[in-house]
């Protein structure tokens, strides 16, 4: 443990030494690669963090790529259809609890393979929005981009953290939040407790299955605000198959994460940093690969992660498995 | 884990036994989902009725017709008995689309590029060269699985975008047509080409005859029994000796392998050619008919025919009664979903649902 963290912490100072390099030789650019990185990495976290809590309690969720989905299709079709970017978020957040419910309603209640649920869930959504897609809809307005006074003036660190939209503080404060809940709050204690042994949390007076459909549902919220996010913060439109397999890579970065939120956030920005430097790469002709391998790289960099971090994490212990009460 | 192990033994006889229930559930699961589906045509101002009878007609209702929707129906039954072989062997494989597009565009290059050969030996050989791809394509996932403990629905869905982008430079660059502006593989030869039996496609009727061979092979061999044992309980498996290693690498090959055949029979067959976008979703199809056909490998045949029809009368139905053809992918979701929820199952027999169980965590 104490061993990996030293070598976790040598691999920061290594990136933090990098970064240094590259702003005393080009401040501008190197501050909108790691601005352009922290929008690509926060989808992957808030989706990693639906992961998180539905694993905690034991569900595992694989439907967070249809949950992201069919909420960013909310939002963008609702957005432009009342021409309030709030209500479109409203509409993403609604979405994407009741795919929670009925991912609750299929794990808990029905006690279905978790995976075919999450399965079905994706196809669902797959299927949703192909029909009701319409081409021709843009937005209202574009989100707005809040520049936090003051704190914005900080050399790199101002415009890299304080100069974004609304989601995206949304999203960092709501990661650092759950992190204090899960570890340090009595729903935290619960909730790991119930992922990792329903039977004495019950026995302890925790209601598994109402804990469970609490997490599963909240984390469908949180996964509609990530689809909210995409198409009404990042892209600004929605398209068939607009995740992209984000909610996959989204359950790499929990597991590499080990189902920490911190571990997972920083997991998710080093994605996005791989993206931004890529893409930087890219315009100024540094390099040239063909479009192509550059969208292969987070689905190669997912296997990647995974198969390194195999056999290291352990995932909560009542994963995968309905809970019944026994009977006396 | 008793209570576990009691529910699998539970799904077994559920597979095994064709009761009335065990059929009758696929049935009134397309019944549900196409009611369903109405209802959505009707709020959307079409009208139901003559769309639904558009598409029997177009697809069911004439000879070309019924040579159209077997043709659609085949690569469907291969990517069906994909995840089928998977399902028994204890794996999802979601990844039947990027096997069965690494076969497609495989089978095309070997269709094209290879010249001077008889149709005795360049029709099966792009065949087989089809299989191998789709094969390696899951054989990847496979041993990501066996040796790196990856669950396989992350890695084949990550495969199949990796495929898919892959197969888009491939189709952009190296095996471009040359001199047309299209993203395609120039046309396969003649040697190559699938024939038509009486007008029916001949691939359809490979597809059936794999059909039959897996079912035996799970059911009269020793192989087929290992993998389903793997499929059932992998500790007791490895305590009885079994290589649970070399059975999940085994069953992801062959999956794939089939997946592969099932591009390579559609290009060979119907297209002609390797088109990027020809096959999108095909092999997330093949989920529905899988579980539609209760993880059976000759159960996925009629669930095959009818989404392909669905598939083949798409078209005509859009243009009749004005609903976009998307609606079929509508509809593929609700059936999944009313399949393999226990509500039907419980209504109809009035007594506990056992959903089928596949998997558990990421690590097992």
């Amino acid at each position: 443990m104490s061993q990996l963290k030293s070598k976790r912490n040598y691999l920061l100072i290594a990136v933090a030494a990098v970064f240094a390099y590259f702003y005393h030789k080009d401040g501008a650019v190197t501050t909108s690669v790691v601005s352009t990185a922290i929008s690509f990495g926060l989808p992957l976290a808030l989706a990693a963090m639906v992961g998180i809590m539905c694993e905690r309690t034991g569900i595992v969720n694989i439907g967070i790529e249809g949950t992201m989905l069919i909420s960013a299709f909310a939002a963008f079709f609702v957005a432009s259809t009342v021409k309030s970017i709030i209500i479109g978020l409203i509409a993403a957040i609604v979405v994407g609890m009741l795919a929670g419910f009925l991912l609750a309603l299929m794990a808990v209640s029905w006690r279905m393979d978790q995976i075919i649920a999450g399965t079905i869930i994706n196809i669902l959504a797959t299927g949703l929005t192909s029909f009701l897609f319409k081409q021709g809809h843009t937005l209202p307005s574009a989100m707005p981009e809040i520049d936090i006074p003051v704190l914005q003036n900080i050399p790199f660190f101002g415009p890299v953290l304080f100069m974004h939209g609304p989601i995206t503080y949304f999203g960092l404060i709501f990661i650092v939040f759950l992190w204090v809940a899960l570890f340090h709050t009595v729903w935290g204690l619960r909730t790991r407790a119930v992922g990792e042994h329903p039977g004495s949390a019950d026995t302890a007076g925790v209601s598994v299955l109402r804990l469970r459909y609490l997490n599963v549902t909240l984390a469908g919220a949180v996964g509609g605000i990530a689809g909210a996010f995409l198409s009404l913060e990042l892209v600004g439109s929605f398209e068939r198959g607009f995740t992209a397999g984000k909610g996959f890579t989204a359950l790499a970065l929990m597991i590499f994460g080990r189902w920490n939120p911190l571990g997972a956030l920083a997991a998710a920005m080093f994605f996005g940093i791989a993206q931004a430097v890529t893409n930087q790469l890219m315009i100024d002709q540094v390099v040239n690969i063909p479009q192509q391998f550059v969208n292969m790289l987070p689905y190669v960099m997912t296997i990647l992660v995974l198969a390194f971090a195999a056999g290291k994490v352990r995932p909560p212990a009542a994963e995968g498995q309905p809970y019944e009460k026994e009977q006396a | 884990m008793s209570v576990n192990t009691e529910k699998k033994s539970a799904v077994l006889k559920e597979r095994r036994t064709f009761d009335v229930g065990s059929w009758l559930i696929p049935f009134v699961a397309v019944l549900v989902a196409m009611f369903i589906a109405a209802v959505l045509m009707y709020l959307q101002g079409a009208s139901p009725l003559t769309a639904y009878t558009s598409l029997l007609k177009s697809a069911f209702g004439s000879a070309p017709g019924i040579g159209k929707t077997l043709g659609k129906a085949t690569p469907l039954v291969l990517s069906g008995l994909a995840v089928t072989i998977g399902l028994r062997a204890g794996l999802f494989n979601i990844g039947a689309q990027g096997q069965l597009i690494s076969g497609a565009l495989a089978s095309a290059w070997a269709g094209y590029a290879i010249h001077g050969l008889p149709m005795a030996i360049h029709l099966p050989l792009a065949l087989l060269i089809g299989a191998f791809f789709g094969s390696l394509t899951g054989l990847i996932a496979g041993a990501l699985k066996a040796y790196r403990g990856i669950h396989e629905v992350i890695s084949t869905i990550m495969l199949n975008s990796i495929v898919i982008s892959l197969v888009d430079y491939l189709a952009s660059g190296p095996f471009k047509e040359h001199g047309q502006p299209l993203t395609r593989t120039a046309p396969v030869l003649k040697s190559a080409l699938v024939p038509k039996f009486f007008g029916l496609p001949l691939g359809f009727f490979i597809a059936l005859a794999l059909s039959y061979a897996v079912w035996w092979v799970f059911r009269r061999t020793t192989s087929g029994f290992r993998l389903e044992t793997v499929g059932r309980n992998k500790n007791a498996a490895w305590y009885a000796g079994i290589n649970v290693k070399r059975s999940i690498l085994i069953a992801m090959a062959v999956g794939g392998a089939v997946a592969g055949l099932g591009g390579a029979v559609e290009t060979l067959g119907i297209t002609g050619r390797f088109e990027p976008a020809f096959n999108a979703g095909l092999g997330f199809d093949g989920i529905t008919i899988a579980l539609l056909g209760r993880a059976n490998p000759l159960g996925i045949i009629p669930g095959a025919i009818l989404i392909g029809g669905m598939r083949a009368g798409a078209a005509s139905m859009q243009f009749d009664a004005g609903v976009a053809p998307e609606i079929v992918d509508l509809l593929m979701a609700l059936i999944l979903f009313f399949v393999s929820a226990p509500l039907l199952t419980r209504w109809l027999r009035r007594g506990k649902g056992a959903a089928s169980s596949v998997t558990g965590g990421w690590g097992s």
